[in-house]
């Protein structure tokens, strides 16, 4: 069977390990997995910082492109939830865009989503000794209601030990252009999740959005401490 | 961000006594409810929530009817509606009130509304006293200060804090101990309550189908003030309507619970206008104020009016991340967190608080937790739209629309997507950060772009 | 034009709703009936009454309420309310307790100066401890909020399970009185430091009495 990859614009510049982890899971599934190169951006940060005839035009390359997948699949919560859930706002005034958007959104998957509900592999055969807690990145949560499957995924991952922190939930702070016009809240927000992570004494913090996982990492690193952030996709991809 | 107070913020951030003070006060008030509102203690919560906002939608989308209902009912109970269209009509309407009826000392119980419109400050002037007697309020009021939440208003304040204030102005020696504190103002207030010509208080819900207004309190202060005096004016924003008695069975099940955890609070008053026949006590005369204020203006806009569904229970800011950073006081008026954030700018000129949209991460805990199901971080976006609307008609935020049209730009030619990135992998590690990236960098250690993108790692990938 | 005028025809124009157009019928009140058994009820409300700092006395007849209260009544300047459920208990018979107000000043001042008031109540709310009462001439609203202990002496037939039950009971009160009120508990405050503090303005102190005959 064969799946797309819509690895992100973040991914893509900044993290493309994560991509290259996603697809090597995806193959030892036994899939087929096809990367549409002339995949950009979905369009959020455009949409989040109130442009959204600028987000439109991002969209319109996006159901452009994949507009022949039957299977899309995203190492990120926040674009999924973009593509899913406000492509319909998006595309309010736009009829045949609409259409379009109605046809592509169900094929698109997060991929902790992808692989407990398509796949239905729970155990990937992955291996990360350590102890680890998982970090609820708010669209993935709130917008797409992921909270209990990446954990579950983690759960059967050889020699990991998972430890939740007691505000997983919490935002990290990072919100996109949210960061860039109020640093300082955000870096406060983000300093909250990482005395709730060094309470787990955990050494690698997971999240399925690269996002979360750059302001923490940021923050972490900025303090000094010897933290790592993984994508999930890592997780599962560690032998 | 241009008009956000910056250095209040960064001084609400970098005060530890503070900081702690708001994050155990709003987490407390979220552990309650959590607890109030678990699939074990209530398990129809969600169906609860589905059913106010239909009520409310339905409520305010025929607003005119059940305003003239209520109307009605009040009338036919003995009691007066005014309408008044802003603050000062309703400072005339006390004043002219006081004055027919030579009263001096007003006792008010805790109303935001009233804030709203800065009641206290517009009858200052006049010889006429208003005494606040929530306690919070009152501490408030003697420190010259503004609500710091919808629930809690003097959260900001220590009891060193309470001392100081209480000292210097009732005269009294220092006394720290809370209970004490309290002590102390019940007995002050205890005389106001019982000296008062006019008690002033707000309303949770108003009843059209009964014309009554409903009051939910913990003290017991806007009991009294309500029926100690021989005039009660109730003063609400118009929105606050729901059409029946019955459908309080869905509203103060979601209220207090939402508010701070309690099923019900203490006391929850159900008044429809002066004293009746042979009733030994209570008001001669009941007046209910109904205010605009600007809430037709939010009326108007199909997707935005939902923001009136609010019923005030305070559990957006307990939840908001960026409001237990920031506190109520950095908010510019005096409802704040995400509520605030959203009515903010519908009420004023949206230019004027054009940053407090975008104060948000758009986590989106608020909307989990609204009672009444208000899309609140749909309503952040649509208002971020506007304002940069609004800065184009305008002639300002140039330079940003610009860098989000390139944006739109490159994101639509992949070609010229993928030469960028690259330029921008070569560039950035000879780049220091600039500009706003400077401030975002005094945070954190900024990422970089990897050596090769992903489409580079593919494609070897593909070849080898 | 008035405001009055003037804030409706701003509503319909922003509405696009014209003057006397009646809504499309709203979904009849969501009212949930009780939870458990009208047994339970009297354990419930105790219990309920009970967590929220309250203190609940059981009797068996109105003989045994006097009996039950006198230690607290001892030495108390006490004002009873006229309901005739209290006169019935043997409580308005009582030395220290001054009762059959009708005059409001002479109410409010004698509250003023009570150590204690004694109401009945018009209903119960079982599932959340809660006290129902009407004004009317029978049940002032200031016996039991000034004085800083409230004792309610209630028939257990008048015990409901929750709000919902009441409103189905009475789905008007304003028909009945022009003051109902709900209390849940003593006065209480959290305003100072989040630290908990009881009887700010009302009673601080509650008890209540169910008359199980």
């Amino acid at each position: 069977m064969k799946v797309s990859l819509f690895v992100t614009c973040i991914v893509d510049q900044v993290f493309p390990q994560v991509g290259i982890a996603m697809a090597e899971v995806l193959e030892r599934l036994g899939y087929e997995v096809d990367f549409p190169p002339a995949q950009t951006c979905c369009g959020q940060p455009a949409f989040n910082s109130g442009y959204p005839q600028e987000a439109r035009t991002v969209a319109r390359h996006f159901l452009d492109v994949f507009r022949d997948s039957e299977y899309i699949v995203v190492p990120s919560g926040s674009c999924t939830s973009m593509i899913t859930h406000h492509y319909e706002e998006i595309f309010k005034d736009d009829s045949k865009q609409l259409e379009q958007a109605h046809r592509v959104a169900p094929r698109v998957w997060e991929f902790s989503r992808f692989l407990l509900e398509v796949a239905k592999a729970e155990d990937v055969g992955a291996r990360y000794d350590g102890v680890v807690t998982y970090h609820d990145s708010c669209h993935a949560l709130r917008e797409l209601r992921i909270k209990s499957g990446p954990r579950r995924l983690l759960a059967k991952v050889q020699g990991l030990t998972l430890r939740e922190m007691d505000v997983a939930e919490e935002c990290c702070g990072f919100g996109g252009t949210f960061s860039i016009k109020f640093p300082e809240v955000s870096g406060a927000m983000a300093r909250t999740k990482i005395e709730s992570i060094k309470k787990t004494e955990a050494s690698t913090v997971v999240s399925i959005d690269s996002s979360c996982l750059m302001q923490l990492q940021g923050v972490i690193d900025r303090a000094g401490l010897p933290i790592r952030t993984l994508h999930l996709a890592e997780v599962l991809a560690s032998r | 961000m241009t008009g956000a107070p910056s250095e209040t913020i960064k001084q609400t951030l970098d005060d530890p006594r503070l900081q702690l003070a708001i994050y155990t006060a709003s987490g407390r008030l979220m552990d309650h409810r959590a607890t109030a509102v678990g699939a074990g203690v209530l398990p129809e919560y969600q169906d609860l929530r589905t059913q106010a906002n239909l009520i409310k939608k339905h409520t305010i989308e025929n607003l005119d009817y059940y305003l003239e209902q209520l109307e009605a009912n009040v009338v036919a109970h003995g009691g007066k509606v005014v309408f008044c269209r802003d603050g000062q009509e309703v400072a005339d309407f006390v004043l002219g009130l006081a004055k027919k009826n030579g009263a001096r000392l007003i006792v008010k119980s805790k109303s935001m509304t009233s804030e709203e419109i800065h009641f206290n400050e517009r009858l200052e002037h006049h010889q006429l006293e208003a005494v606040e007697t929530d306690l919070g309020e009152y501490i408030l009021q003697l420190a010259h200060q503004r609500p710091y939440h919808i629930v809690a208003p003097a959260l900001h304040m220590t009891r060193y804090d309470v001392a100081d204030v209480f000292t210097k102005r009732l005269g009294i020696e220092k006394e720290v101990v809370p209970e004490n504190q309290t002590k102390i103002a019940r007995a002050v207030l205890r005389e106001k309550f019982l000296e008062a010509d006019i008690g002033v208080t707000g309303a949770n819900f108003l009843i059209a189908d009964s014309g009554a207004v409903v009051v939910v309190e913990n003290e017991g202060n806007a009991r009294l003030s309500s029926s100690t005096p021989k005039i009660h004016i109730a003063v609400a924003g118009i929105e606050k309507l729901i059409p029946r008695a019955q459908d309080l069975a869905v509203f103060l099940d979601l209220l207090g619970r939402s508010a701070t955890g309690q099923p019900l609070t203490v006391y929850t008053s159900f008044l429809s206008g002066p004293r009746r026949g042979e009733e030994v006590d209570g008001p001669d005369e009941f007046y209910l104020v109904l205010l605009d204020n600007g809430r037709t203006k939010l009326l108007t806009d199909p997707e935005k009016r939902q923001s009136l569904y609010c019923i005030r229970c305070g559990a957006c800011l307990n939840h908001c991340p960026v409001y237990r950073k920031i506190g109520g006081h950095n908010y510019p008026w005096v409802y704040s967190g995400p509520i605030g954030a959203i009515i903010t700018p519908q009420f004023h000129d949206i230019t004027e608080n054009g940053w407090l949209p975008f104060a948000s991460s758009l986590c989106g805990a608020c909307a989990e937790v609204c009672p009444v199901k208000i899309e609140i971080p749909k309503l952040l976006l649509k208002l971020r739209s506007e304002v940069t609307e609004a800065k184009q008609r305008q002639g300002t935020g140039g330079l940003e629309r610009l860098a989000f049209r390139m944006f739109a730009w490159v994101m639509a030619h992949p070609k010229i997507y993928l030469l960028g990135g690259r330029i921008g992998a070569i560039l950035a590690p000879l780049v220091p950060p600039l500009g706003p990236l400077k401030k975002w960098a005094s945070q954190r250690t900024l990422p970089r772009p990897a050596k090769q993108s992903f489409h580079q790692m593919w494609a070897a990938r593909k070849r080898t | 034009m008035t405001s009055r005028d003037q804030i409706l025809a701003d509503i319909r124009t922003a509405l696009g709703r014209s003057t006397g157009q009646t809504p499309v019928p709203l979904s009849a009140p969501l009212l949930r009936g009780p939870h458990f058994d009208r047994d339970l009820y009297v354990p419930t409300f105790a219990q309920r009454f009970e967590k929220l700092a309250g203190k609940a006395f059981v009797v068996p007849d109105a003989a045994a309420v006097v009996p039950q209260l006198s230690p607290l009544l001892d030495g108390k300047r006490v004002v009873a309310s006229n309901a005739p459920f209290l006169e019935a208990c043997g409580i308005t018979g009582l030395p220290q307790v001054e009762s059959g107000f009708t005059d409001r000043d002479a109410l409010r001042d004698a509250c003023a100066a009570a150590d204690m008031g004694i109401t009945s109540a018009d209903y119960a709310l079982a599932e959340t401890g809660t006290l129902v009462m009407l004004s009317s001439r029978q049940e002032a609203r200031l016996v039991s909020l000034l004085p800083p202990v409230h004792v309610a002496i209630v028939p257990r037939s008048r015990i409901l399970a929750n709000l919902d039950e009441l409103l189905t009971l009475l789905p008007k009160p304003a028909e009945q009185s022009s003051s109902m009120v709900l209390i849940t508990g003593p006065s209480r405050t959290a305003d100072i430091e989040q630290i908990l503090v009881r009887g700010v303005h009302g009673p601080g102190e509650i008890y209540a009495v169910i008359v199980e005959d």
